[in-house]
């Protein structure tokens, strides 16, 4: 490998499901050797197809892959030593306990890491005599991420590693991931949660519908969004329209939510006034005001029209 | 072209590294897990090694070789039954019949309930018996008194005859029941031992998870097939020694050559376990199919009496069939002593079983 070469890089990528089923449309990639690079977008969107045709577990229609310079399927007895893998959703034999399930992993890699080591890591040393059936699903989660740690990989699959944890689970595991980093490990994870997108992540491809719609640093996807503030607010009793609000001083774009009203502007505190005095001189009430920085959610809504977790 | 600098700054923190993993590490971790597995699990202890030898008890114990039976007799009571029972008394066998002296109706309401095999009536005509012909004990009750009866009145025989009792270990229903037990055990452990433990790993996605990983697919395999061979060797070791000691069965043919046939057979319905299982994507369709293929063995190869009462025209379809074939092996090595060189044939048609399921399932596994 070379200075500057991707540690993970595919071209005009696609694959389709029995000929009919298009998951992936098209997705180019090139993720820079340290670099934590997250595919972001709702369920369904191609994200674990993607991730697992770079894993080289699934076939692409077309298109080229290449990790850490090397190809599917020619390299792949090399390439499986230096990549750990955690799958969206992997049950592990529950008999075993924990120390031994990492053995078993280990065992697998020429060059494993100190299990011992790893479990500390992960802070499971005090599960190692444990049977993985009694562990509560952040540590089974912490688990799957250590046996794909036990390889000492240079590169790091994680798809959708915290979905379903709770919030001290999940920072758990962001601490695990950069702790990798640290290590000059590349991460390449999936996620719907656009927090942990935005925390966790250097770059940052957002996915809908198996292509790629907009991608960069969570900064620059911010800052792409014309406005980086949010207001948003309601009116009792509906008064108003959307075209009445995009004339207010500073807003760029005005969206309905059921009865809320989010405007995306550059200066809050020149609409922010403006719109008290609106709705005054109309006579209208405000049944609610909030304002925020835009998030990434705003930006996948401003580029699809809709959220990333419609559940 | 140019990536952004990434913010996190790498440090010299390098993760230890243990020892390098030679070829088999992978193999024998495997084997190990596979092993700690079973034996963590109640269920597959019970089914392989304590469900047969309670069959083999409870089947042993039931079939036992009884003493003669006593054939229950009844004579209608007239003025001409003490004669019968004299003659009966005079008898060299009258230990064998137990005859009662019965009103006409009593006696033949007890012969429709099963109580009596015969009701005889004697009378100034001779004597009449009734007996059912669809009542195996009947139709012997009658030939039997009837013998019993004519030898004691002066009949002679016209022809010597002798007879031996044959009831030597090696000829018992027991004998032929625990080689054709373990070939059934051998088939079982084999299919659900691999089958469901393959469709299991697949449902869990830890199948996919293992081909993500540097692990040999063939080490994954080859460790499921040593786990076989390991229960294998227990499972005849503990079903051949519960018949030695509990029923003083006695093994004619070579340990070895037993463990050879058992392996072969062990290895042949792993493979048909896998064939079974290399698509399945989930416990109950496997299962299903697990039963299906080995239903027609149960019935027809000869596990619990011997697959000869079935018609003659399909006789080459039960041989050909893998269980029919390590039980034929089993049996007359065990029993008969019989070497591994004269059961070629029963030992090719599981090698034929097993092999070439094998390479199909190979071609159709499904990793995830």
């Amino acid at each position: 490998m070379h200075g500057m070469d991707a540690a993970i890089r595919c071209r005009n990528l696609k694959k389709t499901y029995d000929g009919k089923v298009e998951a992936v449309r098209g997705i180019d990639l090139a993720i820079a050797p340290g670099e934590c690079f997250g595919l972001l977008g709702p369920n369904g969107a191609g994200k674990t197809t993607t991730i697992e045709i770079l894993e080289g577990l699934l076939q692409p229609t077309s298109g080229e892959v290449e990790v850490l310079g090397m190809t599917w399927p020619g390299h792949e007895r090399e390439l499986r030593e230096w990549l750990g893998i955690s799958l969206q959703e992997t049950r592990l034999s529950e008999k075993l306990t924990v120390g031994e399930t990492l053995e078993l992993f280990a065992s697998f890699y020429r060059h494993p890491a100190s299990t011992t080591h790893v479990l500390e890591e992960m802070s499971l040393t005090e599960k190692a005599d444990a049977r993985v059936g009694t562990l509560s699903g952040g540590q089974k989660q912490r688990l799957a991420v250590a046996t794909a740690l036990v390889g000492n990989p240079k590169i790091l699959f994680l798809d959708e590693p915290t979905t379903g944890l709770d919030p001290q689970s999940r920072r758990q595991l962001w601490e695990i991931v950069r702790q990798f980093q640290q290590r000059r490990g590349t991460v390449l994870l999936t996620t719907h949660y656009m927090d942990e997108a935005e925390r966790l992540c250097d770059r940052l491809a957002i996915i809908d519908q198996g292509k790629i719609i907009a991608s960069g640093t969570p900064e620059e996807l911010i800052a792409g969004l014309r406005g980086h503030h949010v207001v948003e607010f309601a009116i009792r009793g509906n008064g108003g329209n959307q075209g009445l609000w995009a004339s207010l001083p500073g807003v760029q774009s005005v969206r309905n939510e059921d009865g809320y009203y989010c405007l995306q502007v550059d200066e809050p505190h020149l609409t922010i006034p403006a719109l008290i005095s609106l709705v005054d001189n109309e006579g209208w009430r405000l049944a609610h005001l909030n304002t925020r920085q835009a998030s990434l959610e705003d930006v996948f809504v401003h580029l699809t029209g809709r959220h990333l977790r419609e559940d | 072209m140019a990536f952004p600098e990434t913010q996190i700054e790498p440090t010299n923190a390098e993760i230890p590294v243990r020892a390098v993993n030679g070829r088999w590490a992978g193999y024998r971790a495997l084997l190990g897990a596979r092993m700690k597995e079973l034996w963590r699990e109640p269920e597959v202890i019970f089914w392989v090694f304590v469900f047969p030898i309670l069959l083999a008890l409870g089947l042993g114990i039931a079939f036992r070789n009884k003493p003669a039976e006593v054939t229950p007799i009844a004579v209608v009571n007239n003025s001409h039954a003490q004669v019968v029972m004299d003659l009966l008394q005079r008898a060299e066998a009258k230990n064998t019949i137990h005859a009662d002296v019965l009103d006409e109706k009593t006696a033949s309401d007890r012969f429709r309930l099963g109580q009596y095999s015969l009701v005889v009536t004697a009378d100034n005509n001779g004597l009449h018996y009734r007996y059912d012909p669809a009542r195996p004990e009947s139709v012997l009750a009658h030939s039997q008194v009837n013998d019993v009866l004519q030898k004691a009145a002066g009949r002679t025989d016209s022809l010597a005859t002798h007879a031996t009792q044959s009831s030597e270990p090696g000829a018992r229903y027991i004998d032929f029941l625990i080689p054709g037990l373990l070939g059934m055990n051998l088939m079982n452990s084999g299919m659900w031992g691999i089958g469901f433990a393959v469709v299991d790993m697949r449902q869990r996605k830890l199948l996919k998870r293992f081909v993500a990983s540097p692990m040999r697919r063939t080490d994954f395999l080859f460790a499921l097939g040593s786990s076989r061979l390991v229960l294998m060797i227990i499972e005849v070791v503990l079903l051949l020694g519960f018949g030695v000691f509990a029923f003083r069965m006695k093994v004619e043919g070579s340990v070895l050559a037993i463990l050879l046939v058992a392996s072969l057979g062990a290895i042949c319905f792993g493979g048909v376990g896998l064939l079974t299982a290399s698509r399945a994507q989930k416990i109950e369709s496997v299962s299903g199919l697990i039963n299906l293929v080995m239903m027609p063995m149960w019935i027809f190869s000869g596990v619990f009496f011997s697959y000869e009462r079935f018609p003659q025209i399909i006789q080459p379809l039960i041989k050909a069939l893998p269980l029919t074939a390590l039980n034929d092996a089993l049996r007359a090595i065990i029993l008969e002593g019989s070497s591994l060189g004269s059961q070629w044939i029963p030992l090719a048609v599981m090698a034929l079983w097993g092999g070439l399921s094998f390479l199909i399932a190979l071609k159709w596994f499904r990793w995830s």
